[in-house]
């Protein structure tokens, strides 16, 4: 059914995740589809790492760890970005294009009242993803 | 313009070869408070942000209910402030270009920001644009004029003495009667205050800040700086009053200039389209310029600001041009010259911390320059820092202390030198005589196309005000976030709207614009230290990290 699957993750929080991590895995070793884990960075500093190399290295690891959960082949994409807060969404769009990924699994809080100024990450990326996008809730 | 395609192509970036990071126990983002206000989410850090915004609040009240003390003493302190170390303000930056000059020629100067490989963020032209966009633009459009034609008035009027005390205003000896001696000094004194000593400002600000956030892996906030002097110290009391002085400084700044910008903009379309001046206008400006600088913030870096600050460079350039073709091309260019050989010839002279007797011209003006460009150094520093990934420290050093120098002798020597030649050469007043805000307006309406070059010249105002609200806020969000340039979003709308409504508070108050102003140029002085120790600590730093 798919053949790549990107999943963008939020290393700061996994446990927000949680579910659409599994959701990937799951869908992952069913259809025996590669999983890609994609990460955003700012070039500054951040809690997780001093630089994007090594936050590089840390998403590395982490999508070495699902890839042996889920018994599936997991890679690691981490991008730097000039102003992550406001650039996510078009540098997931383009790394999902990039990736040939035809489908993303992505997680997203229950939309409320701020959706309307600033959408979610994930309903953006559903409706103007290429690729077929499983949001979870 | 930016390389943010190709940073998706390549997936994980490339080892960018080995810094020298400073380990330590603090995690970026362990004292920030995380949360939700109803729907909107904040991440800020406890308690900069907190005790920045509170603060604010009281000196805008205090400004309000008590108008003519805050105002008595602010102007107080400015005085002394300006009066009492005007020889540490000069030697201090004096110390600051010769140390920019030094990285240029030094084996430092290979150390590269953001470690041994790492490729540069922007464009020459795009980097170029936000950082002059940040660093003075604004005040280019109202000192071009004015500033060479005061030295030059006040260069021919000669000297005055009272009791010993020198009463005139004319740099160093001044030029009694002499046309052309009067041109060069009012020209040399001018460059004097835009050119190297400013920049070389904003460089070591900006120098401190990338190589202790780039490369040793601290926090990208003013405090990170100081890490070679109070070590793990930085992270408590010390390092939250240098951040909340930072925010201070920096949105007092921007919201004065947003004040006195509306006002000088009223004058503008006042004399361009007879739309009337008052208190309405000035507060639809205001709304106006935050309401745009809304729009750029939240379309972030690289879809706001940097398009925003492009389009100003455009069209400064060509209003430069344009100036220049149809003003007295050979004159204006032969000033140039001349101009840059009399900045150098003066330079030793102008610079000279002490035993001066044009007291006031060194105090009323080069002190005042140099406490203001200091106090507005932790927002410019901060954000040139933001966009310099990436380039050597030599690399970084020329394109922020001399090509910014030379643009603004060109831009003085083609807007100033004009207005002089007018007064000069055909007997042409007015921009001598109008008042601050209506020079440059008065020098446009004797060139071909006056209305249309008058309102690019509004439009300029307008759109350098809306790149320093915008840039200002993103600066001031990411120190209240304790470093963080990826809070939410809402947190830097917060700042902008809040910077509009301190200035419009401020505006509609009796004398609360300049009397905060000159508590901003009083931060000047604790900064100068800061800068001083900004020095060492760039010197120390660079010294440790693979060349």
């Amino acid at each position: 059914m798919f053949t790549h699957i990107m999943v963008p993750v939020d290393l700061t929080h996994t446990d927000k995740i949680a579910r659409a991590l599994e959701t990937a895995g799951l869908l992952g070793k069913t259809t025996g589809a590669k999983i890609t884990y994609v990460g955003v960075t700012a070039e500054t500093p951040t809690g997780l790492a001093h630089n994007p190399q090594e936050y590089a290295a840390k998403l590395a690891e982490f999508a070495a760890t699902q890839g042996t959960a889920y018994g599936v082949t997991a890679d690691a994409r981490a991008i730097a970005s000039h102003d992550p807060t406001v650039d996510l969404n078009d540098t997931l769009l383009k790394t999902a294009d990039a990736l040939q990924a035809d489908c993303i699994v992505m997680a997203s809080h229950i939309p409320n009242i701020t959706d309307h100024l600033w959408p979610s990450h994930g309903g953006t990326v559903a409706k103007r993803a290429h690729a077929s996008v499983f949001v979870v809730r | 313009m930016n390389d943010q395609p190709e940073d998706v192509n390549t997936g994980v970036p490339e080892p960018e070869g080995a810094s020298d990071i400073i380990e330590t126990d603090y995690t970026i983002g362990q004292d920030n408070i995380e949360g939700a206000v109803g729907p909107f989410g904040f991440d800020i850090h406890n308690p900069v942000f907190a005790i920045s915004g509170i603060s604010v609040v009281a000196f805008v009240f205090y400004t309000l209910a008590l108008p003519e003390q805050a105002g008595g003493a602010f102007s107080w302190l400015f005085g002394a402030v300006t009066k009492g170390f005007d020889w540490f303000f000069l030697g201090a930056a004096n110390i600051f270009v010769l140390f920019c000059l030094f990285l240029i020629v030094s084996p430092l100067g290979k150390v590269r920001l953001g470690g041994k490989e790492a490729s540069p963020d922007y464009t020459y032209i795009g980097w170029f644009a936000m950082l002059f966009a940040a660093g003075m633009g604004i005040g280019l459009m109202f000192y071009g004029v004015s500033e060479p034609m005061s030295h030059f008035s006040s260069s021919m009027g000669g000297t005055s003495v009272e009791n010993g005390v020198r009463t005139d205003w004319a740099p160093l000896g001044a030029a009694a009667g002499n046309e052309q001696e009067a041109i060069r000094l009012g020209m040399a004194a001018t460059i004097f205050h835009w050119g190297l000593h400013p920049w070389a400002i904003y460089a070591i600000v900006a120098l401190a800040l990338a190589l202790f956030s780039y490369n040793k892996g601290l926090p990208l906030t003013i405090r990170s700086a100081f890490y070679p002097l109070l070590g793990e110290r930085i992270w408590g009391w010390p390092g939250h009053l240098i951040d909340i002085l930072a925010v201070f400084a920096t949105l007092f700044g921007l919201a004065t200039s947003l004040g006195f910008g509306a006002t000088q903009a009223n004058a503008g379309l006042n004399e361009l389209f007879g739309i009337p001046i008052g208190a309405t206008t000035e507060v639809l400006l205001i709304s106006g310029i935050t309401a745009l600088a809304l729009i750029s913030v939240v379309r972030g870096l690289d879809g706001g600001v940097k398009i925003l600050s492009e389009i100003n460079m455009g069209l400064a350039a060509l209003l430069l041009v344009f100036v220049l073709l149809v003003g007295p091309t050979v004159a204006i260019l032969s000033l140039f010259g001349d101009s840059l050989m009399a900045y150098l010839e003066y330079l030793p002279a102008l610079s000279n911390p002490v035993g001066r007797d044009d007291v006031n011209f060194m105090q009323g003006w080069t002190a005042f320059y140099w406490a203001w460009w200091i106090s507005w150094s932790p927002f410019v520093g901060m954000f040139i820092a933001r966009v310099s990934r990436g380039r050597t420290v030599r690399e970084f050093v020329i394109c922020v202390l001399l090509i910014p120098s030379m643009v603004c002798v060109l831009w003085m020597a083609v807007f100033g030198g004009t207005a002089i030649q007018q007064v000069v050469l055909d007997g042409y007043t007015a921009a001598q005589e109008a008042p601050l805000e209506l020079k440059l307006f008065k020098m446009l309406d004797v060139l071909p196309l006056a209305s249309i070059t008058s309102f690019i010249g509004i439009l300029l105002v307008i759109v350098f005000f809306v790149t320093s609200s915008d840039s200002g806020s993103l600066v001031i969000d990411t120190i209240t976030a304790g470093g963080k340039v990826d809070a939410p979003v809402g947190q830097r709308v917060f700042w902008c709207v809040f910077e509009g409504a301190v200035a419009i508070v401020l505006l509609l108050s009796a004398g609360g614009l300049s009397s905060l102003q000159s508590m901003v140029i009083s931060t000047g002085l604790p900064f100068t230290v800061v800068l001083l120790i900004m020095c060492w600590a760039i010197y120390r730093g660079l010294k440790s990290e693979p060349r």
